[in-house]
């Protein structure tokens, strides 16, 4: 029976350069003599480093542990020699540093000892722990924590999951080749992902352009007695978004604002699957991914890498032509530019492409919008891309919130149309980053004032503590001074009982000039007008008053003085 | 590594607003031709001085405003006013009042406004507006039907070098059913009109159908290559249809056909290439929709009870004052928020 299938709006369908990076097998890179493992590859925490300068590293140990439930360990890729633990280049388009653990390979590649469990065994939290513990992310590109997403929503059922081999992006084949040559990982670990949710559907879907592909997982599902549904959907971009894959199989849209779960269905990449079928079964962690290589090189084809390699020890594998002017990571829908060779391969790197400018020719001089709504047409989320860009250009984000800026899943099938050339999807991810930044800059903002209201009280409040102290010395001071006591006793009894600090700032001011032994400072104290001020000189008077104290102290060696002297 | 701006997509499709232009351009060819088959060669003079006038005023305006002559003049826009200006005005209109639209148009209703994109209404709209307010006697001389005028005496009347005499005009069919009903108050009506006057044709005005015709064949192109949306359209013609049916099936004595408004005037221009305007129009499909059938209501009302010979120039603007308004409140609903409000 033919598996009903739903359509999404809009889309594109870019010229998809598949087919050069698919004719030789998955080819196993060598090992690289230096490897740079960012700690931070995933969707939420930052793991912490959990080795230190100089250690030898075995092959699959832990160098950086999970720090939240959304995060996800990291390994060595081989086994060496921790040079570094500092600041790398990260393979992101900012070019910014990551804190990253560089390792010497030893060449030996030897293994930490492997733990296969039997998950089935097991209780589901424990296997979700030694998923996030494996450094299991979404490999399709997202790389979030996928431990994370193994956990069926409480109030809805589970339905379907969803295997996604659809790899709608242009050139990228690792998928494909992963479904030709490791079904059967995919599908044991599918089945994992099955026996964590308990879905009444697993649905594998593929574009079909990838007949190998398709024949392959159907051969692998067949061979393994599941009944997973291996589905071929039209070969569309982005049919391979999760939210795309899950309504062109299911019918259903999931909102931003909503799991999947909360709607009875999940959806992990084919890597993803295979991984997690490798890791249980062998207790083998992330340490490797297939990445493409493609674009301006003598030789493309898929390569199965160790993490952390350079994007310059990777790109040598094929040989990249002499007009070769950058890199890509990603597709050249929603990839991005390297910031340098020296960035390594992370668990996000799906493919790598090498681009000339023959290959992707510089965009022609942006026009203005002509508000054709062919952007509103292709985009699969049917936004209002050119609404949207208007209100970014003029920096009016309230209104680009409004008509759902945060729904743009930058895709870039709006860019893609656009008659005018505009790069609608830049436009997006400013308004998108003034938006975060501003945000950020009100929590700032608040929390400053909240620091400075705490500070101010605080400050308040010992000035009133201070002054209460101060005129409770003064007024034993005045008791001990027959000459003074008669107008400094009342005077110096009421602050003790009003802890207003004014009431007990202008107590002090009152009680000080009545010491005789400061009287120049009688006429400045009243004709101040300035509460501060005269706090200031009470201050300054009573500090002299003690002193005068300690001085007669230290002379008579009277007792009280002490105990009227807390400073000390 | 790269000099320019990164960021994805890198591969793009192949649209571009000359591509989007040319294309409409190609759409009018038909009507183009039926009015060179059913009038004369004239018309393509006119698109001609049209044309020369947009892109002088276009370039003025470029200087002055310090834009990329080339990048602008080439997009083809200022062309698409020219050919619709020279297409709603009368073929004899002198040079001078086709010029007058031609840099009105461009130089007061578009790059005043800031250009392509810019305007807030279609610029040949307002040209005609401008001029059939401004010289109603001139916009009012269409040639009569029965007119036998070489081509090249056309081209003198054009040009100034023949005078524009009284025997040359007619009332365009619109206008001659418009002032024929006025002026037999209550005697005729409409099917022995329509039967007996020369200016009238098989089902709307005589040789104009046939050019209506073709811009309904070029539009139907259009919409076939994705260049234009199939809602503001159908809408226009729906609303006029809806509108000019309900009066001819109230009094058909009275008021003609929906089939004979379908064909005359500019409905079909209007429909095809005017109401589909981006830029000035609604963009949201259900805004579209609103858009087109409120001006086929109005051109209709205009057309028939107001005092101009055709009322879709003043309907397309009027709406267009009303498109963001109408965008506002028919912003579609997105992934995943299917109805919900």
């Amino acid at each position: 029976m033919p598996h009903k299938l739903f359509r999404f709006n809009g889309g594109v369908k870019p010229a998809t350069h598949k087919t050069d990076s698919v004719r030789a097998p998955i080819g196993r890179a060598p090992m690289p003599e230096r490897l740079v493992v960012p700690l931070h590859q995933n969707i939420g925490g930052k793991p912490q480093p959990c080795v230190a300068l100089g250690d030898r590293v075995l092959k699959g140990q832990v160098i950086g542990t999970a720090d939240h439930w959304v995060s996800a360990a990291v390994h060595a890729p081989t086994s060496g020699t921790v040079r570094a633990i500092e600041p790398q280049l990260a393979t992101h388009p900012s070019g910014l540093p990551t804190l990253s653990v560089v390792i010497e390979a030893d060449g030996k590649d030897e293994w930490i000892e492997r733990r296969p469990v039997d998950y089935a065994s097991m209780a589901p939290e424990s296997v979700r722990e030694l998923l996030r513990d494996a450094g299991l992310v979404g490999l399709g590109g997202a790389v979030f924590p996928s431990h994370a997403k193994l956990s069926a929503s409480k109030k809805t059922p589970m339905e379907e999951l969803v295997i996604n081999g659809a790899e709608c992006e242009p050139f990228i084949t690792c998928d494909d080749m992963l479904m030709r040559e490791r079904g059967e990982e995919i599908v044991r670990g599918a089945g994992i992902f099955r026996d964590l949710l308990e879905p009444k559907r697993v649905l594998i879907g593929i574009e079909d352009n990838k007949p190998e592909a398709i024949a392959a997982m159907r051969e692998a599902v067949a061979a393994a007695g599941e009944s997973f549904e291996v589905i071929a959907v039209p070969t569309r971009y982005p049919a391979g978004g999760a939210k795309q894959l899950i309504s062109v199989l299911t019918g259903k849209e999931v909102p931003s604002s909503k799991r999947s779960t909360d709607m009875g269905v999940q959806c992990f990449n084919v890597a993803t699957a295979s991984s997690a079928y490798r890791a249980l079964t062998f207790g083998e962690p992330l340490i490797s991914r297939i990445v493409t290589l493609a674009g301006n090189v003598e030789q493309p084809r898929n390569w199965e890498v160790p993490l952390g390699m350079t994007i310059r020890d990777f790109i040598a594998l094929g040989t990249p032509r002499a007009d070769t002017n950058r890199y890509l990571m990603g597709g050249p829908m929603m990839g991005f530019e390297l910031p340098g060779l020296d960035a390594p391969l992370i668990k996000a790197s799906n493919c790598i492409i090498a681009a000339s400018p023959k290959l992707f020719p510089p965009p022609p001089p942006e026009m203005p919008c002509i508000r054709c709504g062919s952007c509103a047409r292709a985009c699969p989320h049917e936004l209002q891309p050119f609404e949207l860009y208007w209100f970014s250009r003029a920096a009016n984000f309230g209104k680009a919130q409004e008509y759902h800026l945060f729904d743009c899943i930058e895709c870039g099938c709006c860019a893609f149309v656009c008659p005018s050339h505009i790069p609608l999807v830049q436009y997006f991810r400013y308004a998108k980053g003034e938006i975060w930044g501003r945000e950020r800059d009100k929590k700032a903002a608040e929390s400053a004032r909240a620091r400075f209201e705490f500070r101010n009280e605080r400050d308040e409040r010992e000035k009133a503590e201070k002054a209460e102290r101060l005129a409770r010395a003064a007024a034993a001071k005045a008791a001990d001074n027959p000459l003074a006591s008669a107008t400094a006793a009342p005077t110096a009894a009421s602050p003790a009982a009003t802890p207003a600090p004014a009431a007990a700032v202008t107590a002090a001011a009152a009680a000080a000039p009545t010491s005789p032994a400061v009287p120049g400072e009688a006429p400045a104290a009243t004709g101040e007008a300035s509460e501060a001020e005269r706090a200031r000189k009470a201050m300054i008077a009573a500090a002299v008053e003690r002193a005068r104290a300690q001085r007669e102290a230290a002379a008579a060696a009277r007792p009280h003085d002490a105990a009227t002297s807390p400073e000390q | 590594m790269s000099r320019y701006l990164s960021t994805s997509p890198y591969q793009l499709g192949n649209a571009s607003v000359r591509r989007v232009m040319l294309l409409v351009l190609a759409g009018l060819l038909p009507g183009i031709a039926a009015y060179v088959w059913v009038f004369s060669p004239i018309i393509l003079v006119q698109i001609a001085i049209a044309s020369a006038f947009s892109l002088l005023g276009e370039a003025l305006m470029l200087k002055v405003r310090g834009k990329p002559l080339s990048l602008f003049l080439g997009d083809g826009s200022a062309l698409v006013t020219a050919w619709l200006i020279a297409l709603a005005l009368p073929p004899l209109a002198p040079w001078w009042l086709v010029a007058v639209a031609a840099l009105f148009a461009i130089v007061i209703a578009k790059q005043l406004y800031g250009g392509l994109g810019q305007n807030p209404f279609n610029p040949a709209m307002i040209a005609f507006a401008a001029c059939i307010v401004s010289f109603p006697a001139l916009m009012s001389m269409w040639p009569s039907v029965t007119l036998k005028l070489s081509f090249i005496d056309q081209v003198q009347v054009v040009f100034g070098l023949m005078p524009h005499v009284d025997a040359m005009n007619g009332a365009t069919p619109l206008d001659s059913l418009k002032t024929s009903l006025k002026l037999n108050e209550g005697g005729v009506n409409v099917p022995s009109l329509l039967a007996t006057q020369e200016v009238f044709g098989y089902f709307a005005g005589r040789g104009w159908e046939w050019v209506t015709a073709g811009y309904l064949l070029g539009g139907l192109w259009l919409w076939w290559r994705d260049i234009i949306r199939w809602q503001a359209p159908l809408a226009f013609l729906a609303g006029l249809v809806a509108i000019s049916g309900a009066f001819w099936l109230w009094q058909p004595a009275q008021y003609a056909s929906p089939l004979f408004h379908l064909f005359s005037g500019g409905s079909l221009l209007c429909a095809f290439f005017i109401v589909t305007d981006p830029v000035s129009g609604a963009t949201t499909p259900r805004g579209q929709l609103i858009f087109g059938f409120s001006a086929g209501i109005l051109a209709y009302l205009i057309r028939v009870f107001g005092g101009y010979p055709d009322g879709v120039a003043f309907a397309v603007l009027l709406l267009n004052i009303c498109a963001p308004l109408i965008d506002r409140y028919t912003q579609p609903r997105i992934f995943g928020l299917k109805g919900t409000r």
